[in-house]
């Protein structure tokens, strides 16, 4: 097995790396997303879905971010559980309103961009509705977290749940996907990057890159506060017993 | 059969708090000891650690020539407060389940309620049952299948005194059987046992 | 063997309760078909559209009516604490447990189905796939239901945490046995939905219990 670097699994080593690190993701995240948005304002727009095509601009980045940040969850969840860090514990726990965050945001910009290409907000199509279930995977652990009152029992249970998760997403996508062919004309959202014209591109790998590096500072905040409020809760602890 | 327990610096933490560390114990077969000491100093927890349900923070639980998953997977009783009976079912059913289950049988089942005065309540419903003669239908799961390592949590608090006598007889035995036991207790055992105090 | 069998007949018992169990689920099972028709009218051609799916989203629900007892009793009586104590894993344990749940509930449940799907007006020639749809998906349900059970072990609300947690795992199956029916009702061939409903069934009667048992540790830890 490779060792993991001192700075992800050392909390000293980790709260000094990422009190640089935060900051500088986030100025990252910055200068890409206004690179992404001016590029793709000034971009032509699409002869078919004039303006509203911008919406995907968002949309696109936000779908394939609430994928990432359940695959960094998940990974979280297996090193909490087979290796026992404690850092990894808190970086699930600190990514799950993250990614359930996105998943929210998808589903809006889904459902914005859905309205003038379909008449209705909302549309049973085949990514909407993983994006969906994906959603109450998000709030399924983040429920189970909140309802234990033992953190050491919550964060081993969340972490099975997540691993469950993992296992899980790649066969509900393939069953919805299944649903929507076999109930065809349901079907009419063909959207996704292989429709999209190539001027946009560019813009929507930019605002990718910096949804990734806004996502991985503000994750790295969360830990931070995470890690904070756990050494406060046991110096209040020690304090409580002289 | 599990004839040594060998506890060395072992350390448990519960709820982000440290309950004890560096505890040391050995016993070997034929002996008994008391665990003593205040509430919530962890007795209960050790007797868990020991039967490997709850995690070492540091140390080793050793269980002389037996492996630690054959020792836990039907070498030892753990008794804990809770008698794991359900309300609805008779005491038979009860006790021929749990005796079966923890690897005896019908028969033997019979006989632990011979010992245990359990023959006339067999056809009751265990939410019928006393305090006391719960505890004596949690107890004859002790008997109805021998192990070698006896963790009890409290055995005696819901018994009256001829009761106590008449299980300190039966532990008596045990350890004359070649058995080991660690209790949890807050009145001194009826047998002779070495203490040890916990969080002193 | 003796040991299983003794469990079995144990988990039996209590997943039937004296005919309880069961009762309850059916009855849930009863009052959700009835309210079904009571809101959307009671056209039968518009019935007759909805009754396979509706049948089946009924089941499911019933499903996980019974899910919180399946460990949180033993949980808190302290009998898990003995069935993990033995030379039986506990990962066949969980099995065990789950299997008898759909003995005592999931068995029931998959004879109520065709009946609930004929009353909600189903032809009648459709009886026998919603039967054998039920008790396949049943067995799915109980054992990705007993995940939930076994995660929520120890929390607040666990009952309605078990089902928030479940829910998403019965997306495949009710996607699997609603796309059976309807393909079977269309003249279409729905052998493959059958089919991807045994094979997540038994992947989940064989990953499951894992997962079961490491949650049921943790509670006890």
């Amino acid at each position: 097995m490779i060792p993991a670097p001192a700075f992800l699994t050392n909390p000293e080593r980790f709260m000094a790396f990422s009190r640089w690190a935060a900051p500088m993701f986030g100025a990252i995240a910055v200068v890409l997303g206004v690179a992404g948005l001016w590029l793709g304002w000034s971009a032509p727009p699409d002869y078919q879905q004039s303006f509203t095509v911008r919406i995907l601009f968002i949309h696109i980045p936000t779908a394939w971010m609430s994928e990432f940040v359940y695959a960094c969850l998940a990974v979280a969840s297996l090193l909490s559980l087979v290796w026992r860090q404690v850092l990894a514990d808190a970086a699930a726990q600190a990514a799950a309103p993250l990614g359930a965050g996105f998943t929210l945001l998808t589903l809006a910009t889904g459902s914005l961009w859905g309205r003038p290409e379909w008449g209705t907000w909302w549309v049973w199509d085949a990514r909407l509705t993983s994006e969906l279930i994906l959603f109450l995977i998000y709030l399924g652990y983040m429920a189970l977290r909140a309802s234990m009152d033992d953190e050491a029992k919550a964060a081993r249970a969340a972490a099975i749940l997540g691993l469950v998760g993992a296992l899980i997403l790649p066969v509900i996508h393939y069953s919805v996907y299944w649903w929507n062919t076999l109930h065809q004309g349901a079907s009419v959202f063909r959207s996704g990057g292989s429709a999209l014209a190539p001027v946009f591109f560019w813009p929507v790998i930019l605002i990718v890159l910096a949804y990734t590096s806004a996502f991985g500072s503000l994750w790295l905040v969360r830990i931070r506060g995470e890690v904070w409020r756990r050494r406060a809760e046991a110096a209040a602890l020690r304090a409580a017993r002289g | 059969m599990i004839i040594a327990l060998d506890l060395r610096g072992v350390a448990v933490r519960r709820g982000g708090r440290s309950l004890f560390c560096g505890l040391s114990l050995s016993l070997t077969a034929g002996e008994a000891c008391a665990l003593t000491g205040a509430n919530g100093a962890g007795k209960t927890s050790l007797l868990r650690a020991v039967a490997g349900l709850v995690p070492l923070e540091d140390g080793e639980i050793g269980f002389g020539d037996v492996e630690a998953g054959e020792a836990r997977g039907g070498g030892l009783h753990l008794i804990g407060h809770q008698d794991g009976l359900k309300p609805a079912r008779t005491t038979r059913e009860e006790l021929d389940f749990w005796s079966v289950w923890s690897g005896g049988d019908k028969a033997s089942a019979l006989a632990a309620a011979e010992s245990l005065d359990l023959i006339g309540l067999l056809d009751l419903e265990v939410r019928r049952l006393s305090a006391g003669q719960r505890r004596r239908l949690a107890l004859a799961r002790l008997l109805a299948a021998p192990r070698g390592l006896w963790l009890l949590d409290e055995p005696l608090s819901p018994l009256d005194a001829s009761w106590r006598a008449r299980f300190g007889a039966m532990m008596q035995a045990h350890l004359a059987g070649g058995g080991l036991i660690l209790a949890a207790v807050h009145d001194p055992l009826p047998i002779t046992a070495r203490t040890l105090e916990i969080g002193a | 063997m003796s040991r299983l069998g003794a469990l079995l007949a144990r988990e039996t018992a209590l997943a039937w309760g004296k005919g309880g169990g069961p009762l309850v689920s059916v009855g849930f099972y009863a009052g959700v078909a009835t309210l079904l028709p009571l809101a959307i009218g009671p056209e039968p051609a518009r019935l007759a559209a909805i009754a396979p799916g509706a049948a089946w989203v009924g089941l499911a629900l019933a499903s996980l009516l019974s899910l919180d007892r399946l460990f949180e009793r033993d949980y808190e009586d302290g009998a898990l604490d003995h069935l993990v104590l033995s030379p039986t894993p506990l990962e066949l344990t969980c099995a065990v447990k789950c299997f008898a749940q759909w003995l005592a509930t999931g068995a029931p449940l998959a004879l109520a189905a065709p009946v609930a799907a004929i009353a909600l007006g189903a032809p009648l020639n459709l009886a026998p796939l919603v039967f054998v749809c039920a008790l396949i998906g049943g067995l799915a349900f109980a054992f990705t239901g007993g995940i939930g059970a076994a995660l929520s072990l120890g929390a607040r609300r666990g009952g309605l945490l078990t089902a928030v947690i479940v829910l998403p795992l019965f997306v495949p199956p009710v996607i699997f046995g609603g796309g059976a029916l309807a393909s079977y009702l269309a003249g279409l061939p729905w052998t493959s939905g059958l089919v991807l409903l045994g094979a997540y069934a038994a992947a989940f009667v064989a990953l499951g219990p894992l997962f079961m048992a490491a949650a049921c540790r943790n509670a006890l830890s």
